[in-house]
């Protein structure tokens, strides 16, 4: 089955099939879910512009080092106020995951089942962010396993954003 | 310290339900059927309603009390309280909230509530339909996590592979509240037992959940009321007596993106332990349990953080012979709980350890002295109640 998201294809917005979809998709879960809208006070912006970039971005402490996820105004551990936000690797291990097959939003009816997966991140203090497995949706996922993060364009966004998505490395 | 506790002081003494339906199924609005609900509530305690001076719920109840009271006549209130955080975590806390404050003097008769009607306002089982996802549900919405299944899945899996838990576990728990609910008229799934195989055959909603093993939707109002221990034994109905009521959250539970810091957990570790001491008993003393059941994964993991069981018990313990009210050594859920009496957000779950204590529920286990009620596991906060046949242990 060919890898819809090949690493030579990161970077790219390109339209990319879905292997086990009748229909081909622009994406990995059908269009019309709700698109990111970042906090109203500007914390997670950085994250979503960095994404638009093709590059994984986690907030961290410049007084005690500490990666922390999702974004607060203090860090939690020392209670500085000045974060900043860190590239970071990419790479992942499969923390948790689960297959949907119930569509909880109409976007969904034709796109189950879809697997999430709850990733941490070993070079970031094993913060963890949620997305979805690139590939057959009925695969056997394996926590523990090591994945590597992919940059889903939504060009056609209003505004256009960037999902973080994962693959199996 | 010892002074310092709300055990023995306070009691339940009525209790209010209307008819539990089906989503979309109820004839009235939820207002009315909060209305109800109070009413039958202080005439079962033997109150004048227009008696009550003190209102508590939770999960942003809609039906606030400013306009209970008026539209109730009530000459005036001395406490109204919503508890924090949502999903049914507040089920124990709301009674908690009112128990200290008729402890504290505040009020006199508080009655703790909830009413909701998913036909009217919409379904929990859905994801929002908004166009751009705020806050932290940026980081789960866009991925197709957007209903508590999804989001208490994730924490179930990863309990289930770090102590090897297997499917039967979850499965005992959708049997056990399916049993009680063939005896309990009241249940919406009264008349429509269900059997291994139904379970195993039925539609995944999200992996590792089956269709049962996640809470119905349903629509309908229940309240309880609470007063004094000393105003309690002068009333109609016998008391079962608050011995612990308590609340909590542990460390960092409310992380976005499930970034809580321990992730297979139902979030009473920290609140077991105070909830016991304050009650005086342990989980061993424990005649009869009422466990949220938002999903039956939560379930799990809560019996566990409350002592019933070790993780590495789990695939023989969780089974339904030990979960039944004729017999088992646990009996858990008598009344059909979330999963197939009526989801009422964990209030339906008070009534029935009340009804424990009284010696009239459906399902009546043998010489109950010490009821248990766990409400909302993985949300935060949480929290818990204990009732006794007797104010002290």
């Amino acid at each position: 089955m060919s890898d819809p998201y090949p690493a030579s294809s990161q970077g790219t917005a390109s339209a990319v099939p879905v292997p086990t979809a009748t229909v081909e998709r622009k994406y990995l879960l059908p269009e019309g879910l709700p698109q990111p809208a970042p906090y109203p006070e500007g914390l997670a912006a950085e994250f979503w512009e960095a994404a638009r970039r093709h590059e994984l971005v986690v907030q961290h402490c410049k007084s005690c080092g500490i990666h922390q996820w999702g974004p607060e105004f203090i860090c939690y551990k020392c209670h500085s106020y000045d974060l900043d936000y860190v590239r970071v690797s990419g790479r992942g291990r499969v923390f948790s995951w689960e297959r949907p097959w119930y569509p909880v939003h109409p976007a969904l009816q034709k796109g189950v089942p879809y697997i999430v997966v709850l990733v941490e991140l070993p070079d970031a203090d094993n913060v963890r962010m949620v997305g979805n497995m690139v590939g057959d949706p009925m695969q056997d996922v394996v926590i523990g396993g090591e994945v590597v993060a992919v940059f889903e364009d939504h060009d056609d966004g209003e505004p256009p954003y960037t999902l973080v998505q994962w693959r199996v490395v | 310290m010892s002074d310092r506790t709300i055990r023995g002081k306070t009691a339940i003494v009525g209790l209010g339900e209307t008819r539990y339906y089906k989503r979309g199924a109820a004839p009235d609005p939820e207002f009315k059927l909060t209305l109800d609900a109070i009413i039958m509530a202080a005439e079962d305690a033997g109150i004048d309603v227009r008696d009550i001076d003190g209102f508590a719920s939770f999960s942003n109840d809609r039906n606030d009390p400013p306009r209970l009271m008026t539209a109730l006549g009530i000459k005036h209130i001395g406490f109204s309280n919503m508890f924090w955080g949502g999903g049914g975590g507040g089920g124990s806390g709301a009674v908690a909230n009112a128990a200290a404050a008729v402890a504290a003097g505040y009020c006199d008769v508080a009655v703790a509530y909830r009413g909701l009607a998913q036909g009217q306002f919409g379904r929990f089982g859905q994801g929002a339909r908004v166009a751009h996802a705020p806050g932290a549900m940026a980081f789960t919405a866009p991925y197709g996590l957007m209903s508590p299944a999804q989001m208490f899945a994730m924490r179930t899996r990863r309990f289930m592979h770090e102590h090897g838990i297997e499917q039967e576990a979850l499965r005992s728990l959708a049997l056990a509240s399916y049993y009680h609910a063939q005896r309990n008229p009241r249940a919406v799934m009264y008349g429509r037992p269900l059997t291994e195989e139904d379970y195993d055959n039925s539609r995944w909603i999200v992996e590792p959940f089956h269709l049962f093993d996640c809470c119905q939707e349903n629509d309908g109002a229940a309240a309880v009321i609470i007063t004094s221990a000393e105003m309690a034994k002068d009333l109609k109905r016998k008391p079962a007596y608050i011995l612990a009521a308590a609340q909590g959250t542990d460390y960092r539970q409310a992380a976005t993106a499930h970034n809580a810091p321990d992730y297979g957990t139902s979030n009473f570790k920290s609140l077991a332990p105070r909830l016991y001491a304050m009650a005086g008993v342990g989980p061993e003393e424990v005649d009869v349990l009422q466990s949220y059941e938002n999903f039956t994964g939560g379930v799990l993991m809560s019996m566990v953080e409350h002592g019933f069981c070790k993780p590495e018990e789990v695939n023989d313990f969780f089974d339904l012979e030990n979960f039944k009210f004729d017999g088992g050594t646990l009996p858990l859920n008598t009344s059909g709980g979330n999963l197939a009496e009526c989801y009422m957000h964990g209030l339906e779950l008070i009534t029935e350890a009340v009804r424990q204590i009284r010696g009239d529920s459906p399902c009546q286990v043998a010489d109950v002295n010490v009821s248990m009620v766990t409400s909302g596991p993985m949300v935060q906060p949480v929290s818990d109640l204990i009732l006794g046949r007797e104010p002290n242990r």
